[in-house]
């Protein structure tokens, strides 16, 4: 028998291609694996770790895996809806998200993966951090309350925007997001509205100013479907811009 | 507060030399911080500014690697910044009253610099000094056998403004207190020997000399004939890695050697920052070129030209040793081009600093960090062997490994395999330290018990061992039976013992702060988890705690097990689950009752109001019990 | 399968607003004519809707907003004390909800800035009255404070989670609220 590219999840027959990774080959399938950090367009990041599964017996990171023919990928079991229960709990504790106050509520991912695992409560005490927002830019807002530290902008804006107008400091609980200026402002940043770091927050941290209620409550990208029936909007596609920061990759 | 001398105008002519001497390489990027540390003790952000225009980098990456290391500063610390060891020994050694007094006596409070800007005290990680603690480290230089009479002596030379290299040579003296050796510490080897042996190995099949022709293709064309048969005879030894995982050494070597690459590099594994463990600082003090032999050795078997050591930071008092090491050996032409005359054998070694971050220890966080960028595990496959420093195979020992291949390369694998036991081939070198009579470096052959090591270093009344440090394993009285060996006690060496005056919840809490402290905060998991642990494990010593608590705690290591990043994670909980299984106990006796209680002070919390509002009537106060 | 109501024991209800705002109980009146059915099945104790003033023992208590000072730590005690089952409902009850953002400020700075120091004010000062419960350093959701056994986020939640939640418990069924019910804002 001839190498079949196929991998099992829950029981059913996923195909994949060569270089994809378990994530990606589900999500071409249209069958939804729940991540945060993974996002079709860039690198895999595996920080997160909502889209861990269970292979063969060993949890692994899905974003990261490497489809093969034959893995046995358990996803929609109760013992890993139950992990990235808590871990989707470990973030809301993690941060100040109140989502009342928050313009992003409804198209928010972290929400709506809340929504969708049927999470009621941060349950974990929470950390109340202090985490003063940069306001200075005059079209963008950076509230780093809500921020889950996923590096989807980082990478957009190294990946795509050739810029790096974002990158991570401290360690530990302390970690947290940094622009590219001496003075640690966005105003000081050659950031723009059109770049693909604005699109790609999946919080509330990155805003553009004055257009935070244009679409109404209610009719936000997760109103009508929960984000489990969404899958093929983040089925693998090829970055869209071909931004290349020499400084990513210093072996090259 | 404003800026310490030299920062604010035009960069003093050090900064142009530093960068200057490192050419404008990215991945040089931490030592370049290192020194700029150790020369202003702090990187302003124009500085950082320099830096970034110099590397080629966005300042924002280098602002990430200052935040990530714990050495590095971007806001003054004083011009003395003195570090408290902060490992469970120095807490037996009451290092926080220590670290009280000095407080006292300087005018400071702990983790603020000092108004004048002279100076800070603040704890740090464990700096390897458990023999001989306690230990404070003062600008990066390590003191131990702190006593108050010693640390009286230290306050006053900062309130003189003694500079540090004027300071009295013997306060810093390091012992090596070695009590047991074998055939490690007992080498009797010269410097060359293992080389020399390696390279008169002669390939007597046909099927090795295929395999030589293969490995020496890359960069050595096809004058030795010996690799494949000194990788034969690290395979026959059965060495494994020293460093805690135990992965086949012969294995490992041979993945890399056969992994496609233009280049390929060994890396010794000298971030020995498990706390607990200091076997690696006598190793490298004492046994330097053994460690360098076996690098030496390795980078034969695999074809590799380039080394490095990487050094953890609370040992730099080893890195000028270490650089006269390595001269001496390159003019004995066992480093550098055509080694012993053998051309084509070409291969050198570069010491890297790190700058206080255990999960460094970790190989790819290592190569993360000796590339210059913050010490983040990588995501694995591909792993080191075939994609390591800058995406070249690369082989990362543990320094006693490196040494245990120069003893193979020299004495052969069956000699090696005839030591220890039928799994765990040769000897292993314990850190022995706490509650003994003779703490210090101890050498066994595998098998040995916990009970003969506790003789030996002569500990009474013991209730308890913790194996390989933090993440390791805790064993009670009912355990000393068990052996050191792969098989059953598996260590990366350290042997902390722990008499019956102790409190193993004590104990488990201290190794919780540590691991929420070393966190690189990458993975949701550990990010959040480890600081929970350590907020959990400060309710119950607060006696806050309740059993439900303890099934937090559960839970939390559900999930660390189930989904961190790497093994910091894994084994962030153990100590607390460890010390839970064998001395629940001493965690009941502080559970006050059986009911939820918060984890903060209710009336504690009323405080500032009452202070606002002048009030101490009865209304003002609250009870941590619900009134009934 | 449908006994007669009045040989089955009612549940009995109690209900509080803390640090909240009332919407939640608004938006439990709004099951509107379902208030008739859960009435057959509950009666209330303690709540705004029956004036009386201290619990006693029943079978469950709902608790809106969160805890920010001295009497809502005394009434949520109340609550745990004499409730077999706990639900927290609404935002701030949750997660602490809007009160919380004052979190990362030092509550003496607000107090003083309220009181004291804002433009306009002459002669302020810090009410100090025994009367006034003293507001916490933080505000807390409940489940910091008490044990909690169910919650049910939204701001407010809407009627017909309220109606799907109660009606699951009363049913003894986990309550469960699907796509569309279960909200946080």
């Amino acid at each position: 028998m001839s190498e079949t590219a196929i991998f099992l999840l829950d029981g059913e027959e996923v195909p994949f291609e060569p270089g994809q990774t378990v994530i990606q080959a589900a999500l071409s399938a249209g069958r939804y694996i729940p991540h945060l950090c993974y996002h079709p367009e860039f690198k895999p990041h595996g920080s997160c770790k909502v889209c861990t599964v269970k292979v063969n017996g060993r949890t692994a990171a899905s974003c990261t895996l490497p489809a093969q023919a034959g893995l046995d990928v358990e996803s929609d079991t109760e013992e890993i809806n139950e992990l990235r229960r808590t871990l989707v709990q470990m973030l809301f504790a993690e941060g100040n998200h109140f989502c009342p106050s928050c313009e992003k509520s409804g198209n928010c991912t972290l929400q709506a993966l809340g929504y969708d695992l049927g999470v009621m409560t941060a349950g974990f005490r929470h950390f109340f951090p202090d985490r003063p927002v940069d306001a200075s830019h005059p079209d963008i807002l950076l509230d780093f309350n809500r921020c889950i530290l996923c590096e989807l902008c980082v990478r957009a804006s190294c990946e795509v925007d050739d810029k790096c107008v974002f990158a991570l400091s401290g360690r530990g609980l302390s970690k947290h997001l940094v622009v590219n200026a001496e003075s640690g402002l966005l105003a000081d940043t050659d950031i723009a509205l059109t770049d693909k770091a604005m699109e790609v927050c999946p919080v509330g941290v990155i805003l553009k100013k004055r257009v935070g209620f244009a679409q109404p409550i209610g009719r936000r990208r997760y109103d009508p479907d929960p984000i489990s029936a969404q899958a093929l909007r983040d089925a693998p596609r090829p970055p869209t811009g071909a931004g290349h920061c020499a400084a990513c990759e210093v072996e090259e | 507060m404003t800026e310490t001398r030299g920062d604010s105008a035009a960069p003093p002519p050090e900064l142009a030399d530093i960068l200057a001497r490192h050419g404008g390489k990215p991945h040089r990027l931490l030592q370049v911080l290192l020194e700029i540390q150790a020369s202003r003790q702090r990187i302003s952000p124009q500085v950082a500014v320099e830096v970034a225009e110099s590397l080629g980098v966005p300042v924002a990456r280098v602002r990430g690697v200052i935040g990530f290391y714990a050495f590095l500063a971007e806001k003054p610390w004083g011009r003395y910044r003195v570090l408290f060891s902060d490992n469970i020994t120095d807490r037996m050694l009451g290092n926080m009253e220590l670290l009280t007094a000095l407080c006292e006596k300087l005018w400071v409070e702990k983790g603020r610099m000092s108004e004048d800007g002279l100076v800070s005290v603040d704890t740090t990680s464990c700096t390897g000094l458990c023999d001989q603690g306690p230990a404070i480290l003062v600008n990066g230089r390590a003191i131990a056998n702190i006593t108050p009479q010693r640390l009286e002596r230290i306050a006053e030379l900062i309130l003189a403004q003694t500079p540090l290299e004027a300071w009295p040579e013997e306060l810093f003296a390091i012992e090596d207190h070695i009590h047991r050796k074998d055939i490690l510490l007992d080498h009797g080897l010269q410097p060359g020997d293992a080389l020399r042996a390696a390279l008169a190995r002669g390939a007597e099949s046909q099927a090795e000399q295929a395999a030589n022709a293969r490995s020496w293709r890359e960069g050595h064309g096809g004058g030795p004939s010996g690799p494949a048969a000194t990788l034969e005879e690290i395979k026959r030894a059965n060495l494994r890695g020293r460093g805690g995982a135990g992965f086949t050494t012969g294995l490992k070597w041979e993945a890399c050697r056969n992994a496609p690459g233009k280049i390929r590099y060994v890396v010794c594994n000298a971030d020995e920052g498990e706390p607990g463990t200091f076997k690696d600082r006598v190793l490298l003090r004492a046994y330097a070129d053994l460690v360098f032999e076996g690098m030496t050795v390795c980078a034969y078997a695999i074809g590799a030209s380039h080394g490095f050591l990487y050094l953890r930071g609370e040992y730099r008092f080893l890195l000028e040793p270490l650089n006269e090491v390595l001269a001496r050996r390159r003019a004995a032409k066992l480093l550098g081009p055509s080694i012993l005359g053998q051309a084509g054998f070409d291969f050198d070694i570069e010491i890297h600093l790190g700058a206080g971050a255990y999960v460094c220890g970790e190989e790819s966080a290592l190569i993360e960090s000796l590339e210059g960028k913050r010490g983040v595990p990588r995501n694995r496959p591909p792993y080191p062997v075939t994609h390591g420093y800058l995406q070249q195979p690369t082989t990362v020992n543990n320094v006693e490994t490196f040494c245990a291949a120069a003893l193979i390369a020299k004495h052969g694998g069956d000699w090696y395999r005839a030591i220890g036991t039928a799994k765990s081939a040769g000897t292993k070198l314990l850190s022995v330290a706490g509650d003994c009579a003779r703490p210090g470096i101890y050498e066994y052959p595998f098998g040995t018990s916990v009970r003969q090591v506790l003789e030996d270093c002569g500990a009474v009344n013991t209730l308890a061992v913790q194996i390989s440090g933090p993440s390791g394993v805790c064993i009670d009285g009912s355990e000393f039976d068990r052996r050191i060996a792969f098989e059953d006690l598996p260590t990366a060496g350290a042997f902390t013992v722990f008499d019956s005056r102790r409190d193993m919840f004590e104990v488990a809490r201290n190794y919780t702060h540590f691991f929420a402290h070393e966190s690189c905060g990458f993975c949701t998991p550990c990010r959040v988890g480890t600081a929970m642990l350590k907020a959990t494990m400060d309710k119950i010593a607060e006696g806050h705690g309740t059993p439900y608590d303890l099934a937090e705690i559960e839970k939390l290591d559900k999930v660390l097990h189930l989904s961190a990043h790497c093994g910091l994670g894994h084994t962030a909980c153990n100590p607390t689950l460890d010390t839970l299984k064998r001395f629940r106990p001493m965690y009941e006796r502080r559970l006050k009752s059986l009911e939820f209680e918060p984890a903060f002070d209710l009336d504690g919390a009323l405080a500032r109001a009452r202070q606002m509002t002048g009030r101490d009537d009865a209304g003002a106060h609250l009870s941590m019990e619900s009134e009934p | 399968m449908n006994a007669p109501v009045e040989t089955k024991k009612k549940l009995r209800v109690a209900t509080t607003s803390l640090a909240g705002c009332f919407g939640c109980h608004m938006s439990f009146l709004d099951i509107d004519e379902r208030l008739f059915p859960l009435l057959d099945l509950i009666e209330f104790d303690r709540s705004p809707l029956t004036d009386i003033k201290h619990c006693g023992p029943c079978d469950i208590g709902i608790v809106e907003g969160g805890i920010c000072n001295a009497e809502n730590v005394h009434v949520l005690r109340e609550f745990r004390r004499n409730c077999k089952i706990l639900i927290a409902i609404g935002a701030c009850a949750v997660t602490g909800g809007l009160p919380a953002q004052r979190n990362h400020l030092d509550l003496g700075d607000c107090l003083s800035e309220v009181y004291l120091t804002e433009g306009g004010l002459e002669h302020g000062l810090i009410p100090n009255d025994p009367e006034l419960p003293l507001p916490l350093d933080k505000v807390h959701p409940l489940h910091e404070v008490v044990k909690v056994d169910y919650f049910i986020p939204g701001c407010p939640p809407s009627a017909d989670a309220i109606w799907k939640f109660l009606t699951d418990l009363i049913a003894g069924r986990t309550p469960k609220l699907g796509h569309g019910l279960i909200k946080y804002d």
